[in-house]
């Protein structure tokens, strides 16, 4: 419990064994409104696959710290859920207001602005699934344990799909499915959404890209509600929905059920929930699933499995996945931007040429605004809206005194990632992790049947400065 | 020649009729160019961000050949 007076440890051996849902749901009866960051069952058991749960303003556990096993970090402190009270906090004292102030007005207005963010723009409209049929039409989408680049079944677990499906079940009062949720108070975006079931019941919030594509594409099944359960299942065990998908995806790709099978998929969750082994196989992940089934085609690197974006087919964001410090990871140098969505530049998904370059230029100013604390889809407005780039950084220097301009993004990024990179080294990590999977090298992607072709010594220049300066 | 159009997310508000995942089944005239095209289907100019032919990013001014299959992109981003 961590208040304004400081933090008390309590008894939460009755919260042992939960999932989230019931987690939430008991400690708002004795601490209403109030953040609860918890973990499930897939926690207390250490798994790698588990995550951090934290509510939403409706106390649901759908806002994950999904990737990277931190879940397992806190099962093993014995630490089930951390409640936080802010009555009578100090609040976020402010350096300067006046600039912060001027900077939150461009911010602010690029945000309102721009046709991705605005209102009625594509991410309230759509959510993040809008963007299965782009990358699904760009040849890039990951399909059946990334052994394909599009699935034929994309649409219907679209974002496009899942808009539909809200406005279809709208039923007489009580309803509540719905598009353009926000899933944290003060966000002016809103790209969460509510998917209901056909009685206008919630089942979970929210169905975004990756957790529509981990469960659907990668695993074969086209059914929107079996995504919907599952990902259900996901948030109420304590697993990441990118690195379930691809566990299942992998273990259907080693014959443990067929590529399509949702029903059988769906079970697999009170597997992972009751610790039986093969529940712990798929919990920890790709690479324990991949040994277990002896399957060859394993798409990971540095231990954590690939987002919704085929490497083969969008070379950039593959040199992301490769060379960010935390494992495949799109968040972390998201070159789609200007890949496939036409923002912040226009580059060919499927040319080597400049990937480098571009992959470390994203990884940084992402690293800058990672560490601000605001939300990464203020990336895409400020991309292309130059007083939102320069208002963010105005907002940083506003709030710490510091002097920060929009120029510094970049150079601050790349100390924040030398950091990283410098940590990793220290335990134990070589360039010889920056590696696709060797499956991506010889295994040709439909339907522009191509492999990986960035040679190892453009990915080691990614972070060659770091030690030769500059 | 014959052209398929699929349109996404936003732009799918000016093809009303047209479902989920369906594509329009056109006719244009030889010479006819993707800008041509967004024109003749009523698309904002400023709402289409990318345009993409046969799975490949393309451009406004290239020309569409037979059997062609066109998607308009507007604004999209997320993940």
């Amino acid at each position: 419990m961590l208040t304004k007076d400081g933090v008390e440890f309590k008894d939460a051996s009755d919260l042992v064994g939960k999932g989230m849902y019931e987690v939430d749901e008991l400690l708002w009866e004795t601490y209403p409104d109030t953040a609860v960051i918890g973990i499930g069952q897939a926690g207390e058991m250490k798994l790698s696959n588990a995550g951090i749960s934290v509510n939403d303003t409706e106390n649901r556990p759908g806002r994950y710290a999904g990737r990277g096993g931190m879940g397992a970090v806190m099962g093993a402190r014995g630490v089930k859920a951390i409640v936080i009270d802010d009555t009578g906090g100090p609040g976020v004292e402010i350096a300067d207001k006046e600039l912060f102030d001027l900077g939150r007005r461009k911010l602010t207005e690029s945000i309102q602005e721009h046709d991705l963010t605005k209102k009625g723009g594509g991410l309230p409209s759509y959510g993040t699934a809008i963007l299965v049929n782009i990358i699904n039409e760009a040849g890039g989408l990951p399909t059946r344990n990334f052994s394909a680049g599009q699935f034929e079944g994309a649409a219907k677990i679209s974002g496009e799909a899942i808009a539909e499906v809200v406005e279809k079940r709208r039923t007489n009062g009580g309803y509540e499915g719905m598009v353009g949720h926000k899933c944290s108070p003060g966000c002016i975006i809103g790209c969460s959404n509510v998917y209901p079931d056909e009685e206008g019941k919630h089942i979970v919030s929210c169905l975004e890209y990756e957790t529509a594509w981990a469960l659907s594409a990668n695993c074969g099944i086209d059914d929107l509600d079996s995504v919907a359960r599952m990902t259900r299942e996901c948030n109420d065990v304590g697993v990441d929905t990118i690195e379930s998908g691809n566990a299942i995806a992998v273990a259907m790709d080693g014959g443990l059920l067929k590529f399509g099978d949702g029903e059988g998929a769906l079970k697999l969750f009170d597997e992972i929930r009751r610790g039986t082994p093969l529940g712990r196989i798929l919990g920890q992940g790709v690479e324990a699933t991949a040994k277990a089934f002896g399957v060859h085609r394993v798409p990971t690197v540095k231990g954590q499995s690939m987002p919704a974006y085929e490497p083969r087919a969008i070379k950039g964001i593959g040199v992301t996945y490769a060379t960010t410090p935390m494992g495949a990871d799109h968040t972390a140098g998201y070159t789609i931007a200007p890949e496939i969505a036409g923002v912040g530049g226009k580059v060919d998904p499927l040319s080597d040429e400049g990937k480098a370059d571009l992959s470390l230029t994203f990884q940084a100013a992402t690293a800058f605004i990672d560490s601000t604390g605001y939300c990464l889809f203020i990336a895409f407005p400020i991309l292309d809206i130059a007083k939102g780039w320069a208002g963010m950084a105005e907002t940083v220097a506003g709030v710490t005194g510091m002097s920060i301009t929009g120029d510094d993004v970049v150079p601050l990024g790349k100390e924040i990632l030398k950091m990283e990179r410098l940590f990793n080294e220290g335990a134990g990590f070589t360039p010889e992790a920056d590696r696709m999977p060797e499956f991506m090298r010889y295994e040709k992607l439909p339907p522009h049947d191509v492999v990986w072709t960035i040679k190892d010594e453009e990915l080691d220049k990614v972070y060659g400065w770091v030690h030769n300066g500059s | 020649m014959h052209v398929e159009v699929r349109l996404f997310a936003t732009l799918r508000r000016c093809a009303p009729a047209l479902g989920v995942g369906e594509s329009l089944k056109l006719t244009v005239d030889p010479g006819t160019t993707i800008a041509d095209l967004r024109d003749q289907l009523g698309l904002p100019p400023e709402e289409v961000r990318v345009v993409m032919r046969n799975n490949l990013q393309a451009d406004l001014n290239d020309q569409i050949g037979d059997g062609d299959r066109i998607a308009f992109v507007p604004a999209i981003a997320g993940g």
